[in-house]
């Protein structure tokens, strides 16, 4: 086992403003832990944007935000109670 | 910007885009807003104070980007970015001064001002968004299109020998040459972060996919398709020779960081060479006394 | 008007009697009028203003660069002048032609520039360095679009100086190119410039915008139709566009903006056209011919006219100092009074089909042309107002 000292991995919460979306399936792509895919809904222009099928796997790369030449999606960081609260809430 | 400053609903660029002018004219699929999010990225890394930063554009798909980033921003005419900023850039040597513009704007109907500007090494950054097309008028051959792709003015494919563009600005005297595609998001970024700190006349070309024209004219599929014959295609050759640069249709792409020289600047020439011979009776120009 | 007026700053004002010719006359003009940037390219006859200035400027403070073409240089003017620096440069007939691209441009962007054009004989390469007046009609409609700009004709090394500050004055007020189109006679005409103390010369500055930053609208008009001006850098973080563009500067494509922003690029010249128009008149309210005429050839047919007058005939003159906007009002009011307009100007009619315009068909007008390469021979215009007095 690799170890890290006190670094931990980020997490983050990926932000879609849907309307702004137009459908080129770049961040879907791109992606490198799978968090999105493309959606089967429209929004305004009539494209279909993505969707978080995986938001427990976004480790707050941003590379979604990068690639997207819209300005339709970014990622905010996830704060580390709210993730120690929903391992709470989780636990069985 | 830090990440706790990042809200949700507000995306983290919006104080540096006209979010008024939301949403932009490019197509689906078109990477020059990426290279848009690596310039504002770019942008906010250098440290630069915002309010000093110009952005002169042309005219074409890549002449819209001045419309859209909120900075004193100049939409000018077709292939005249580069002496806008040259003069923006003399009369006032506090502001960077970059120009955003196409393939077509600045080395085909600009060569003529973009090869001058290098050779004077005036203080500038030039990001060239290389589609390899006259976009805006409809896919029309370019001084960039590879030999064989098929274009509206070029229906039998292309004959003409293309520019090898990062040739070209270094054989003209430019400091700093890149080339990426758009693909390469970090290292556009800091291509384009190295060219905003330094000074000189900085060059860096983008290739990004053309896929309403380019793509579709000669069946290459949608941006995907062309982000991915990006991937496995382009080679990173930091320091090559430029004079290897040449990019046949759907070949190789080699990419990477080329030239990163020091050299004064025109107004470092100016000054230094009027001072010299001028004494004390010569009044110099943007130094900070 | 809301208009700024100063005197001139001393570090450019070569103050003294002087002999020069007229391009150096616009040179020492131009630094009068607080002019800090030139962009050039050299061509013949007008070069010699782009050498006084890169002479003069290294002492002044400010920049002389010398352009690849003049494309590039009026590309530059635009940019330095909304860097806030007052620009000019200059340029004879073939220079003139690649100019009006980006002249065009300024226009829509309402910046204020000065461009001097010391005029040959044309088309194309014509008459390098032999005087013509060919490009009058050029300067008004040369660029595509409808728009207004100013030009002003200066006859003598004197008028080239005294001018020059006046265009710079325009230009700053009306946020508009100003032209300054004189010729190669008057370009290389050696004669006394007087330039005053520069307390003695009055400078306009054009309106900045100083209100709160997130306000700032760069074509809102003001009630002098003319919008406030920022500068690059100042943190307005402004659009401006050559594309037709609303208040906020941002390009709206569509025929109503297209209408509001033509309109008010017209409307802002031609509703101050009094304020600008300026003209010598000479005997005018008896005569029963009027010469009007402009630049070099004022000064030939002056000779003609003193020449008609001790024939007996009734001769005024009306030299034209401002050429656009034209002076409609005062052709129309005299047409009511004469027998006839002789208009004598190195061109086959330019200013003539104008002056016919304005006239309105009510009297007759003459014109005496010439195509360049010299000026009239007095004798000609004289037999042109004989006949016209029959």
């Amino acid at each position: 086992m690799i170890y890290f000292g006190e670094l931990k991995e980020k997490k983050g919460i990926v932000n879609i403003i849907k309307d702004r979306c137009k459908g080129c399936s770049f961040c879907v792509e791109y992606c490198p832990r799978d968090v999105l895919e493309m959606s089967e809904e429209f929004n305004v222009k009539g494209y279909h944007p993505p969707r978080v099928i995986n938001p427990d796997n976004c480790c707050y790369c941003q590379l979604c935000e990068a690639i997207c030449p819209e300005f339709a999606i970014f990622v905010t960081l996830r704060e580390e109670e709210e993730r120690e609260r929903e391992k709470e809430i989780s636990r069985p | 910007m830090k990440p706790e400053d990042r809200v949700e609903g507000r995306h983290p660029m919006e104080e540096f885009l006209r979010m008024d002018r939301m949403p932009h004219i490019w197509c689906s699929g078109c990477g020059i807003g990426i290279v848009v999010t690596s310039f504002i990225e770019a942008l906010q890394k250098s440290g630069l104070d915002p309010n000093k930063v110009c952005v002169c554009s042309g005219i074409g798909c890549t002449g819209r980007v001045a419309g859209y980033v909120k900075l004193d921003s100049f939409h000018t005419t077709h292939g005249r970015p580069v002496p806008f900023a040259t003069g923006l850039k003399l009369a006032n040597p506090e502001l960077k001064v970059v120009v955003f513009s196409g393939d077509g704007d600045i080395v085909g109907i600009g060569g003529n001002h973009f090869i001058h500007a290098a050779r004077r090494n005036m203080d500038i950054v030039v990001i060239c968004v290389n589609n390899f097309n006259y976009a805006m008028t409809g896919g029309q051959v370019a001084a960039t299109t590879p030999i064989g792709a098929n274009l509206s003015t070029a229906p039998y494919g292309n004959f003409e020998y293309p520019f090898n563009l990062p040739y070209l600005a270094e054989a003209c005297g430019a400091t700093y040459v890149a080339r990426w595609t758009c693909l390469h998001i970090r290292r556009v970024t800091k291509s384009i972060q190295e060219a905003l700190q330094k000074r000189g006349f900085s060059f860096i070309e983008v290739i990004t996919p053309c896929v309403t024209l380019y793509a579709r004219r000669n069946r290459l599929g949608d941006g995907l398709n062309l982000l991915r014959y990006y991937y496995e295609n382009s080679e990173i050759r930091h320091g090559a020779d430029t004079r290897t640069l040449d990019i046949g249709y759907q070949g190789k792409i080699i990419v990477g960081k080329f030239v990163d020289i020091e050299k004064p600047t025109f107004l470092d020439c100016m000054n230094n060479h009027l001072r010299k011979v001028l004494g004390d009776k010569y009044q110099p120009w943007g130094v900070k006394s | 008007m809301n208009v700024r007026k100063k005197s001139a700053d001393p570090k450019g004002v070569l103050t003294g009697v002087h002999y020069l010719d007229g391009d150096y006359a616009i040179a020492e003009g131009a630094l009068a009028a607080g002019c800090r940037f030139f962009a050039g390219y050299p061509i013949t006859p007008s070069t010699e203003t782009a050498e006084r200035f890169a002479e003069r400027i290294p002492m002044v403070g400010g920049v002389f660069i010398q352009m690849e073409d003049e494309i590039a240089s009026v590309a530059a003017l635009i940019g330095a002048s909304w860097a806030g620096l007052k620009a000019m440069t200059v340029t004879s007939g073939p220079g003139f032609s690649l100019m009006m691209e980006n002249i065009g441009l300024a226009c829509m962007m309402e910046v204020p520039i000065v461009i001097a054009d010391v005029q040959r004989g044309g088309p194309s390469t014509g008459l390098p360095t032999l005087t013509g007046q060919g490009d009058m009609q050029q300067v008004k409609w040369g660029s595509h679009g409808d728009y207004e700009i100013i030009a002003l004709s200066p006859d003598s090394p004197q008028e080239c100086f005294d001018l020059t500050i006046k265009a710079f004055n325009l230009s700053e007020m009306f946020r508009v190119p100003v032209f300054i189109m004189t010729d190669e006679c008057v370009g290389h005409m050696h004669e006394k410039v007087v330039i005053p103390p520069a307390e003695e010369i009055e400078i306009v500055e054009r309106k900045w915008y100083e209100g709160p930053k997130d306000k700032y609208l760069p074509y809102k008009p003001d009630v002098d139709l003319v919008p406030f001006m920022v500068k690059a850098g100042d943190g307005y973080r402004f659009h401006t566009t050559g594309l037709t563009h609303d208040e906020r500067g941002y390009p709206v494509i569509n025929a109503e903006c297209q209408d509001w922003c033509v309109r008010h690029l017209c409307d802002k010249i031609r509703l101050n056209a009094d304020k600008i128009i300026e003209y010598k008149e000479d005997e005018t309210d008896n005569a029963e011919i009027v010469v009007v005429s402009y630049g070099i050839t004022s000064r030939v047919a002056w000779k003609a006219i003193q020449d008609a007058r001790k024939a007996g005939i009734k001769v005024g003159s009306l030299r034209l100092i401002t050429i656009w906007p034209f002076p409609d009002k005062r052709i129309e009011e005299l047409a009511g009074k004469i027998k006839a307009f002789v208009v004598p100007e190195i061109n086959l009619g330019q200013i003539k089909r104008e002056v016919e315009r304005a006239a309105k068909g009510k009297v007759p007008v003459y014109p005496v042309s010439h195509c360049g390469g010299w000026v009239h021979n007095p004798d000609n215009i004289l037999k042109v107002i004989k006949e016209a007095a029959k």
